[in-house]
């Protein structure tokens, strides 16, 4: 049996018919979504994309709730968020939601490229959508970054204090360039607020944006699967494909379930361990910030670190600079950098599953060095453990060349 | 296979980041032991607070009728009691003690109790109370085993008296203080001391969030009534893929 | 026997489908209520908006004093025997001599006087034609229908010695009394009414 056939446009009521005239709505509704087929052996690798929709639209509903009440001066940014937590009615679960929603948002979208790169999502013809993702992907620290200098406690003050300066390591410009970004002569009152002007306003915008073209580029080529299979190959004579399931009622009823089981665990962060053992809410942003006393261990949020780590791995600051930039960039070159035939992991060899097993690890590793103070035996492991990290793309043309890949089938693997 | 070792990573990944949670902290902290449900904990944590450190550490974002309400204390009670220079109950803690002058006296100024809790812990806070030596080279006759070189004089002396630290060196050669020595005895026995702290304690704990039994509360609900979603969810996806074959 | 499992099937999916989406829409609006109560006056708020006392005991008889309670200016005036004894002539004047408008004053206002104790008046200064603050006019004349009361100076809404307003000028109504009781003989606190006994 096909499927559920999709009823809409059937015996279209006047109203629709009126707005069909007017508005592809119909037309649309059809391609992306009753009409628009991805295969039915997804497994839950798939539901990251769905989550961080959700995720998504928690943030912009707690943010517009919270930016009602924050005040973005130096002088009231910490009191407005204790108002927030004290004197707002259910100020604190919003709040809540936010922080807790902001890491959980990271570790979707972490999850969500492992996906791509467990089953070569990346891969022909499909890099558009990829490259766009690593641009929704930069946006994100851009966007989580300037957000957390909003609370304005220890660590958003010297956590940025430490990013910014950064830039300064880049050659003839700098300095100004610092000077530029920070709009003062050190971080002060006008950083905050034009750092709230791009949390709020400008990032937000071309998130929406991004996400848009990444949903678009998408659809046009119809998702890929567990099997890489092009499912597009095998059509019946309907012109659906045989291994297709429509999205909606098939994916939307699955993604209901793994959404309601995210909105579980969410909400047992929430509730019950919002600071999650000084992760999501660290110790130091309790105290508010003082640029006269540095923190003694100054960490990043726990999701910026194993690029920190791979900062601080390298003694030059420009050359360190230069390879945390690196780190971040290379992703995006994966589909030229992959040159296996086979797209997902189920039918290549041990080469391309010991690479990406050393790769994950290595990214545990450096994540937990990141947290750890730069001495002693933490150098020369975040040394060894960046260089592996990088390897695990320079050498990714060799390995996925030579590597033995096992035959893929024609259609792809389901079982009921 | 790759099943296992995306698990087996993932389990790695785990076991790495959560054996960071105890990184950076050296000195040894004995546990405060606080139970948060306590009230009638609360409450003496709250008297002690007020009569011992509200007068040089302001707690500027909590209000007097919030402590009324969570710790079932009554307006009046709270009024005759808690509000020294206050004038009314949703009034926050605040000082009387003007910047300038605690600067000049103690070179810094006390920094405000609201979050301290959420800052530095509640054993960091139990263990610098009970931990100060006599220390004649200070210039408050006292130095602190958790904050070496504070500024703030041992209030509590009176309850718990005066001790010694004796120190010693250790196998690196490094100087560390071993244990402290009683020299003149306080109003209050060792556990009486224990527990005023731990009263204390727990009063900043309560402070530095008070919603946070509220929130376990209505978390409990929340969970439920997911679970109630799960199941129907469930059971109308897998009657919507009965006809995927 | 297929058709008898179909039934079954697409009875009991309709019904699924009902019940999830049913509790899902009852998830999201209760999960939509701490957003919107978080729009009430948060407790900096009401702190801020509290009941305000006001020590009245050393008023002269014919002063008057401005304070502010919730944002709002409100004028306490402590009439004089001869202010009082005016009151009486201008009820043909006034558009709503008996304060019958129930949302303008509380209920022990419902008097000539519109007070609790009739020497003194606590009166929101705000016209009620558009919210401008009138002026105190408290002497007799010089026009000969004017026995002193208050002049709003920006469209010429006139109110007599109880706030109760002329016929004829562009405010509809007289001037509100908030809600406010005696603590003591000296002192009242404007935003609480008075204990009911």
């Amino acid at each position: 049996m096909a499927g559920l056939e999709s009823q809409v446009g059937k015996g279209r009521s006047a109203f629709i018919k009126w707005v069909d005239d007017r508005f592809p709505w119909t037309e649309t509704m059809r391609y992306h979504v009753t009409e628009y087929y991805a295969s039915k052996n997804f497994n839950w690798w798939y539901i990251f994309g769905v989550l961080a929709m959700v995720i998504l639209v928690i943030q912009f509903v707690t943010g517009i709730f919270l930016t009602m009440n924050y005040k973005p001066s130096a002088a009231e940014a910490f009191a407005s968020i204790e108002y927030i937590m004290r004197d707002v009615e259910w100020g604190w679960l919003i709040r809540y939601m936010h922080s807790t929603g902001a890491s959980f948002l990271f570790i979707v979208v972490y999850l969500h490229m492992f996906r791509a790169m467990l089953y070569g999502s990346y891969k022909k013809p499909r890099e558009l959508i990829w490259i766009i993702g690593m641009l929704i992907f930069f946006v994100l620290f851009a966007e989580a970054f300037a957000g957390y200098l909003l609370p304005w406690g220890q660590m958003s003050y010297w956590g940025a204090q430490v990013i910014i300066s950064l830039f300064g390591a880049i050659p003839f410009v700098g300095e100004a360039l610092v000077e530029w970004i920070r709009g003062d002569y050190y971080i002060s009152d006008i950083t905050l607020n034009r750092f709230f002007a791009f949390h709020v306003a400008l990032l937000p915008l071309v998130f929406v944006a991004l996400i848009f073209l990444h949903i678009v580029a998408l659809h046009h080529v119809g998702s890929n699967n567990p099997d890489g299979i092009e499912i597009k190959e095998h059509k019946g004579e309907d012109g659906v494909p045989l291994d297709g399931i429509a999205f909606h009622p098939y994916h939307t009823s699955k993604d209901l379930v793994g959404i309601i089981v995210f909105l579980m665990i969410f909400s047992a962060v929430v509730f019950f361990a919002p600071d999650m053992g000084g992760y999501f809410l660290e110790h130091a942003n309790f105290e508010p910030a003082n640029m006269m006393a540095t923190p003694e261990h100054i960490a990043p949020a726990w999701y910026f670190t194993p690029f920190y780590a791979i900062l601080r791995a390298v003694p030059d600051k420009l050359l360190g600079t230069i390879l945390f930039g690196a780190s971040v960039l290379l992703p995006a070159f994966l589909p030229w950098l992959d040159r296996s035939r086979v797209k997902s992991i189920r039918y290549r060899g041990w080469m391309y599953k010991l690479a990406l097993t050393i790769f994950v690890v290595s990214i545990a590793v450096l994540g937990w060095l990141g947290l750890q103070p730069a001495e002693g035996i933490y150098v020369p492991m975040a040394r060894v453990f960046s260089i592996l990290y990088f390897s695990f793309f320079i050498l990714m043309p060799y390995y996925t060349t030579i590597d033995k890949t096992k035959p893929v089938p024609d259609r792809v693997v389901y079982n009921a | 296979m790759h099943r296992t070792m995306s698990v087996g990573t993932a389990l790695l990944a785990l076991f790495l980041i959560t054996s960071g949670l105890n990184a950076a902290t050296k000195i040894e902290l004995q546990p405060a032991n606080i139970d948060l449900d306590d009230i009638q904990s609360l409450q003496r944590g709250a008297r002690n607070f007020m009569n011992y450190c509200s007068g040089c550490h302001s707690a500027k974002y909590v209000r007097f009728n919030t402590i009324g309400r969570d710790l079932e204390i009554s307006e009046k009670q709270i009024i005759e009691n808690l509000m020294f220079n206050a004038d009314k109950t949703f009034d926050t803690i605040q000082v009387t003690m003007p910047i300038e002058d605690s600067i000049r006296w103690f070179g810094t100024s006390p920094p405000d109790m609201s979050l301290i809790a959420r800052s530095r812990g509640v054993d960091y806070i139990y263990n610098f109370l009970k931990g100060f030596y006599l220390d004649p080279g200070s210039p408050t006759g006292v130095d602190n085993r958790v904050l070496a070189g504070t500024s703030m004089p041992h209030i509590l002396w009176e309850l718990q008296g005066y001790q010694n630290a004796i120190f010693s060196v250790g196998e690196d050669g490094a100087r560390y203080l071993d244990r402290f020595e009683a020299v003149t005895a306080g109003t209050m026995s060792s556990d009486q001391y224990d527990e005023f702290v731990r009263d204390t304690v727990n009063f900043l704990a309560y402070i530095s969030e008070p919603i946070r039994s509220t929130r376990r509360a209505l978390g409990v609900k929340v969970l439920m009534f997911l679970v109630f979603f799960l199941v129907l969810a469930t059971m109308l996806k897998k009657q919507i893929w009965k006809d995927v074959t | 026997m297929t058709d008898d499992v179909d039934h079954i099937d697409r009875r009991r999916r309709h019904f699924l489908t009902v019940a999830t989406l049913v509790t899902g829409g009852a998830g999201m609006v209760a999960a939509s209520i701490p957003f919107l109560s978080s729009l009430k006056p948060s407790v900096r708020a009401k702190a801020l908006g509290a009941p305000v006392e006001v020590p009245v005991g050393s008023l002269e008889p014919g002063e008057m004093i401005r304070v502010m309670w919730r944002g709002r200016l409100v004028f306490v005036l402590r009439r004089d025997k001869e202010m009082l004894s005016r009151l009486t002539d201008v009820n043909d004047l006034l558009r709503d001599p008996h304060s019958e408008i129930i949302d303008q004053q509380p209920e022990f206002a419902v008097n000539e006087h519109r007070s609790l104790r009739p020497e003194f008046l606590i009166v929101e200064g705000a016209c009620t034609h558009l919210g401008c603050a009138p002026l105190a006019e408290f002497e007799v004349g010089p026009a000969d229908d004017w026995f002193g009361g208050f002049f709003c100076p920006c469209h010429g809404s006139r109110f007599d010695l109880s706030g109760r307003v002329y016929k004829g000028v562009p405010a509809p109504t007289n001037l509100r009394v908030p809600p406010y009781r005696f603590i003591s003989d000296d002192v009242i606190i404007i935003g609480t009414e008075p204990v009911t006994a």
